[in-house]
């Protein structure tokens, strides 16, 4: 994947190229949104990551506004200091794809990269989604594992639904929470943390391969191989 | 000062304005009385003049023209009326009878005015043209000069107390200018010390509760909200630089054992680790800290809008349900329809907060319950437990900042809980109550009820 990264602090950019690198990305540079968006116009990226206040006279949401009205749809992923929720959805509107608030976790970062590029490459009608031997079949809302029926209840039928249309990328907890929940809190215990594991209870449990791998720092994923 | 010059330029322009409009409305009823007064005055003049002429003409044409003559002299004789202007002038334009030298020039008007010769002076009458018979001409008129002077003196009077009025009311301005400056430079004199930073100064009121006093009222409960809300910005930044130096100190130290255990990688990782999450715990703190400082800002009322309680509590349960279990406790929900005009975000953590605080102080086997309900005009959301509650001593401080009772300082929380939903009840118009649950603690959040 080829990423753009407009973002006018050298160290977090640091951070942030090293770490998509290091997981095989090619990342260019721009340190304002001048230059942002003139690249962005220019060449072909897969997502941009973007800096919300930028020098230079054109800022974050400036620049994403005018790159959307060329016709451009590459994913869009906001990076703001500015944390409150009329902020972030400032930030939606005006063509972000999604918002993560500063500091982050770069896991976070690369989960909610991962979570917009498949938003973007979204397969058409599915009605049964598969992992490996576990399966959920949209439509009668009925989950198999081994062809063995599990018995869900609704919360952990959308927990699994999520987990299961980004199998295989890491989830965080706080995208779980806006995702399945629909609300963006600040829970403060880790009542999420509870939830998974009750799924994973009825989906692991007295199977040889366990298929929910919790990250450590990070958060969870969904895969067949640990 | 620009400030003084806007004043002046505003109320003396009021004062100038009212003076000429003073002025106007004098100079129009002056206008009137001189109308009324000369027309009268014009309508008894020319009443005696007809009266006189008629008479006059009653005898011509009994007699003819002897008569008349003969009526003008006795007239003239018999009544000295020094006003009276009488002349009968013959085809040649001699004077027959009557009291004037000579002929009046004017032989085409009916109605005209005369200069004729007086002592002292000169005066002027006012004269009426008819025929007598077909040569003569006879001319009835009234020395009208009294009248005239009459109307001389009218009018100057009235200019004059048009004049006056107006000066009167510049005057009257300028005074009240002077008034209001006194009145605006305590206002002023407030304003300039605040502009200078200090936000102690209040605007004295006068006690006449006028219009000044009203606006003074105003301003000074302006001063007050904003000296709150500066404190309140002076409360977070040293909660801030108290309550953060703590997990930063820790941060430090964890950071230093990372570098004092760097060659073993996996001692190194661990202190990393830790160190990551006593940052994480910073962040969170900061940011919970934040979000209080904007709710008691105000700002977040534009996000307002209609907000189903029940179906919250609903969900808060659900989420928080697992958790519950997990620690051996009943959790229950008793809804009933309940509605508020709110913002679903901020409630949605308050009740998280509430249920937070229930499931990590109620010993296992204890049972925890969210109720919804709404009466009159309010809705109200209640989460209790048979745990070990809040002393009542204590149950005031614990919605302040950082505050933690002795006994859960070892439980992890930023004791920032309570004041959050403290302050989100306070944007929505509500109340936070806190009272004993016999046993445990009963907390309630009361908000005004959605009108349809």
């Amino acid at each position: 994947m080829r990423f753009l990264l407009v973002e006018d602090d050298l160290e977090v950019a640091r951070f942030v190229i090293k770490g998509l690198s290091e997981a095989g990305h090619a990342v260019e540079h721009a340190p304002d949104g001048r230059e942002g968006l003139y690249r962005a116009t220019g060449e072909a990226f897969d997502a941009l990551i973007v800096d919300r206040m930028l020098p230079g006279g054109i800022d974050g949401l400036t620049m994403i506004e005018t790159l959307r009205r060329t016709g451009s749809v590459t994913p869009v992923l906001i990076l703001s200091a500015l944390a409150q929720v009329d902020e972030r959805v400032r930030g939606l509107k005006a063509g972000g794809d999604d918002y993560l608030t500063k500091p982050f976790a770069f896991a976070e970062l690369q989960a909610r990269l991962e979570a917009i590029l498949r938003r973007g490459h979204a397969k058409a009608v599915e009605t049964v989604l598969r992992v490996a031997d576990l399966e959920l079949d949209l439509l009668s809302r009925e989950v198999r594992r081994a062809g063995r029926r599990l018995d869900l209840l609704p919360r952990e039928l959308r927990l699994l639904e999520y987990l299961m249309r980004h199998a295989g990328q890491v989830v965080t907890r706080t995208m779980l929470l806006e995702a399945v929940w629909d609300y963006h809190f600040d829970p403060q215990t880790n009542v999420i943390d509870v939830h998974v594991s009750r799924l994973r209870q009825k989906i692991d449990k007295g199977f040889p391969r366990p298929l929910l791998h919790t990250i450590r720092g990070a958060g969870y994923s969904l895969r067949p191989e640990p | 000062m620009p400030r003084a010059l806007a004043i002046r330029s505003t109320v003396l322009r009021l004062a100038v304005g009212y003076a000429a409009l003073f002025a106007g409305l004098a100079l129009v009823l002056a206008g009137y009385i001189y109308w009324r007064t000369e027309s009268y005055l014009a309508r008894q003049t020319d009443r005696a003049i007809l009266a006189a002429t008629e008479t006059l003409l009653e005898r011509h044409r009994a007699g003819g023209i002897q008569a008349l003559i003969r009526a003008i002299e006795t007239r003239l004789a018999d009544e000295p009326d020094e006003d009276e202007i009488i002349a009968l002038v013959d085809g040649t334009r001699r004077i027959v009878a009557g009291n004037l030298e000579s002929a009046p020039a004017e032989t085409t008007l009916k109605w005209f005015e005369l200069e004729i010769l007086r002592k002292p002076a000169n005066s002027t009458a006012r004269v009426l043209r008819v025929p007598a018979g077909d040569t003569h001409g006879l001319y009835v008129g009234r020395d009208i000069q009294v009248r005239l002077d009459v109307r001389t003196v009218v009018a100057e009077t009235l200019l004059w107390s048009v004049l006056l009025a107006f000066a009167a009311s510049i005057l009257i301005g300028l005074l009240a200018r002077q008034m209001l400056a006194r009145r605006l430079a305590r206002i002023s004199s407030v304003a300039d010390r605040v502009v200078l930073g200090d936000l102690s100064p209040r605007v004295p009121l006068s006690g006449a509760g006028d219009e000044f006093d009203r606006l003074a009222a105003d301003l000074n409960v302006m001063l007050d909200r904003l000296s709150e809300l500066v404190d309140g910005v002076r409360q977070v930044s040293n909660a801030i630089a108290h309550d953060l130096r703590t997990p930063l100190t820790r941060l430090r130290g964890r950071l230093e054992t990372a570098l004092g255990g760097a060659d073993s990688p996996a001692r190194f990782r661990a202190s990393a680790e830790a160190a990551l999450q006593e940052l994480d715990q910073v962040v969170r703190l900061f940011e919970a800290l934040l979000r209080i400082a904007e709710i008691e800002a105000g700002h977040r009322r534009a996000a307002f809008a209609r907000v189903d309680l029940a179906a919250l509590a609903e969900d808060m349960v659900e989420f928080y349900q697992p958790l519950a279990e997990q620690r051996g406790l009943t959790l229950v929900a008793d809804l009933a329809a309940a509605e508020c005009i709110g913002d679903r975000m901020l409630l949605a953590q308050v009740v998280a907060n509430l249920l937070d605080n229930a499931i990590k102080y109620t010993p296992p086997g204890g049972t925890v319950r969210v109720a919804t309900a709404q009466a009159g005009t309010e809705t109200e959301i209640t989460v209790d437990d048979d745990g070990p509650g809040i002393p009542e001593a204590e149950r005031d401080k614990v919605t302040r900042r950082f505050y933690r009772l002795e006994a859960s300082r070892s439980s992890p929380g930023s004791g920032l809980g309570l004041s959050l939903v403290v302050s989100v009840a306070k944007l929505h118009g509500g109340t936070l109550d806190l009272a004993d649950n016999a046993p445990g603690l009963k907390a309630r959040l009361r908000l005004p009820r959605a009108t349809v």
